[in-house]
């Protein structure tokens, strides 16, 4: 079976610092993977590299089967390629409804599939419900918490209908419970075929979620495998989680 | 409300407008009204950029005086050629296509920029034209150009009563453009770009395709609205045509008005024109400019998101949440026109 997202090789410089050197990692249709570092470790840049914000000067992205390098972001996501911003990145003059009305508008019918205006509000709805925001579908994202933030940059990622979804620190700042809520919904996400990459500091939630685990540090990947393994692996006790 | 049922009142409230400078029986009216109106299609035009996009654009005279010269080029042709003179609606035309275009190249050249850099790009742009157009000999260069127009139109008359129409007219479609964008898919892709550009290509937004069709739609706009003007001047000058008031007058009369709404531009236009009209003839021209400044400073203090902010405001207190309501029904049969839209924060500069 061919790999979802094959990142091969994959380098990215600003200026004299070397942000990402060969990076190779790829992730199988329906996988669920942890990616953890230190900070300043390049998890970002690499979903950045992977979602087009940025693009790679060596290596290669495939997606789905398709060189996606030259693409821009936009075009990524139209792909199936989603994603959740380390800060929340809401349209702020945009109800929540709306917010999440722009990937249903704009990449679910791109692909081909129109709805009606009904449908794209009831989708929406539905969106919202599932992260618990269906009280506030009218009030703009200045009237949200942190924590409703990242529910809302959640369900835009999965509004996109993406066949990998690349959650980045999605649930730091939150309490037990609700990083509890996060996983449950990333999970179910997952047993509806999403493949998730879920890119987090907080190891409880990391481990219980993960069914295999990548370490980045100083911009190599240091260690992919089995989530109990890897964090047994004296490389990264030593790089990530020190003496 | 539909387009075409919009359309229909907008003709009908230009029809009554018309009227009823008329029966005023003063032809000062249409002269000044004329300017009135070339500033609502300016303002609105800038708007489509500046609010609905939130890039901000100071080279409203660039556009204005390309639509303005290449009305004086074809003159020039028609005039030396001696053959049949090209009526005003088809020069609106030419002059929306040749600032479209100069639009489109524009964004494709500037649009990478953000910010204060992108304004200042399109600053650039207005000298570069008018370097241009001062060392074009054809169009008269820095000597400027005469036209000599008609007395008189068929059917209405005066010719400053025609071109007055004419300016209406474009008016009532310009804001018809404004508000068929503002309320389509065109229009939440474009607010996505004023809020984020990041996350509006994450969402699959292709920011830089509705960039490029907000500048040409923008610059084709204030080319038209620039077309007629040699007739209206008669005599045309880079100077003037290039003017920085434009530009800074359709920036304030958007921004007072308010930004996110197709009213806001023309509530702004109408109310800083008009002021502007009387001032010249009441006390003297070189008032405009302290009137805007004025204005300006007293919204940026007062009412940041112009009239249209205040009203909201004004109308928040009652209900609840007027906002989000008002941005549902948007794509659901429409509410009533006359009700003031959900406004959000202004354009970022």
């Amino acid at each position: 079976m061919s790999d979802l997202l094959a990142v091969d090789n994959l380098g990215k410089r600003f200026g004299g610092f070397v942000a990402l050197e060969d990076i190779s990692l790829s992730i199988a249709a329906g996988e669920r993977l942890g990616l953890i570092g230190p900070n300043g470790s390049g998890k970002s840049t690499l979903v950045n590299c992977i979602c087009g914000t940025l693009r790679n000067e060596r290596g290669s992205v495939r997606f789905a089967g398709q060189a996606i390098d030259r693409l821009a972001a936009h075009q990524r996501t139209h792909l199936g390629l989603a994603r959740s911003f380390q800060l929340p990145r809401p349209f702020v003059s945009l109800t929540l409804l709306d917010n999440i009305r722009i990937p249903l508008l704009y990449t679910v019918e791109a692909r081909g599939t129109r709805h009606s205006a009904q449908s794209v509000v009831a989708r929406s709805e539905q969106l919202l419900s599932e992260v618990g925001l269906q009280d506030k579908a009218h009030k703009l994202p200045r009237d949200l918490t942190q924590v409703e933030m990242r529910k809302l940059e959640l369900a835009r990622a999965m509004a996109a209908e993406p066949k990998l979804l690349i959650a980045d620190e999605s649930m730091a700042g939150l309490t037990h419970s609700e990083v509890e809520d996060i996983l449950t919904l990333l999970v179910r996400l997952n047993e509806q075929g999403v493949s998730i990459i879920l890119i987090e500091h907080i190891m409880r939630a990391v481990m219980s979620f993960s069914r295999r685990l990548v370490v980045l540090v100083s911009g190599r990947k240091i260690a992919d495998g089995e989530p109990n393994e890897v964090m047994r692996d004296p490389e990264v006790e030593r790089a990530y989680l020190g003496q | 409300m539909r387009t075409p049922i919009f359309l229909l009142i907008s003709l009908l409230i230009a029809a009554a407008v018309f009227g009823a400078a008329i029966a005023a029986g003063n032809d000062y009216i249409f002269f000044a009204g004329y300017v009135v109106m070339q500033y609502v299609v300016l303002a609105t035009a800038w708007n489509i950029l500046g609010g609905y996009c939130g890039y901000v654009n100071f080279g409203t005279a660039a556009f204005f005086a390309l639509g303005a010269y290449s009305t004086v080029a074809i003159y020039k042709y028609t005039t030396n050629n001696d053959t049949f003179p090209i009526p005003i609606p088809v020069l609106m035309l030419i002059g929306g296509v040749v600032s479209g275009i100069v639009g489109f190249g524009m964004g494709y050249l500037t649009l990478r920029l953000r910010g204060a850099f992108f304004a200042i790009a399109t600053l650039a742009l207005a000298v570069v034209l008018e370097t241009l157009v001062v060392n074009w000999e054809y169009v008269g260069g820095s000597r400027g150009a005469y036209i000599l127009r008609p007395e008189t139109v068929p059917i209405v008359g005066n010719y400053v009563r025609y071109l007055f129409l004419i300016m209406l007219l474009l008016a009532v479609a310009a804001l018809t453009v404004a508000r068929l964008i503002e309320h389509s898919r065109l229009g939440y892709g474009l607010a996505t770009i004023r809020d984020d550009e990041l996350a509006a290509e994450a969402s699959g937004v292709p920011t830089l395709r509705l960039k490029l069709i907000a500048t040409t739609i923008s610059g084709a706009l204030m080319g038209m609205a620039g077309a007629p003007f040699p007739y209206y001047i008669s005599y045309l000058q880079p100077d003037s045509t290039f003017g920085f008031d434009y530009a800074v007058n359709s920036i304030a009369m958007a921004l007072i008005g308010g930004t996110t709404n197709w009213i806001g531009p023309l509530i702004g236009a109408v109310v800083l024109g008009t002021l502007q009209q009387i001032a010249t003839v009441t006390i003297s021209s070189a008032v405009n400019l302290l009137i805007v400044g004025l204005l300006l400073v007293f919204f940026v203090i007062v009412a940041p998101n112009g009239i249209l902010g205040l009203v909201h405001k004004y109308l928040r207190r009652k209900p609840d949440d007027f906002v989000g309501r008002r941005r549902i029904g948007i794509d659901a049969p429409e509410a009533a026109p006359q009700s003031v839209p959900g406004t959000a924060p202004g354009p970022s500069l």
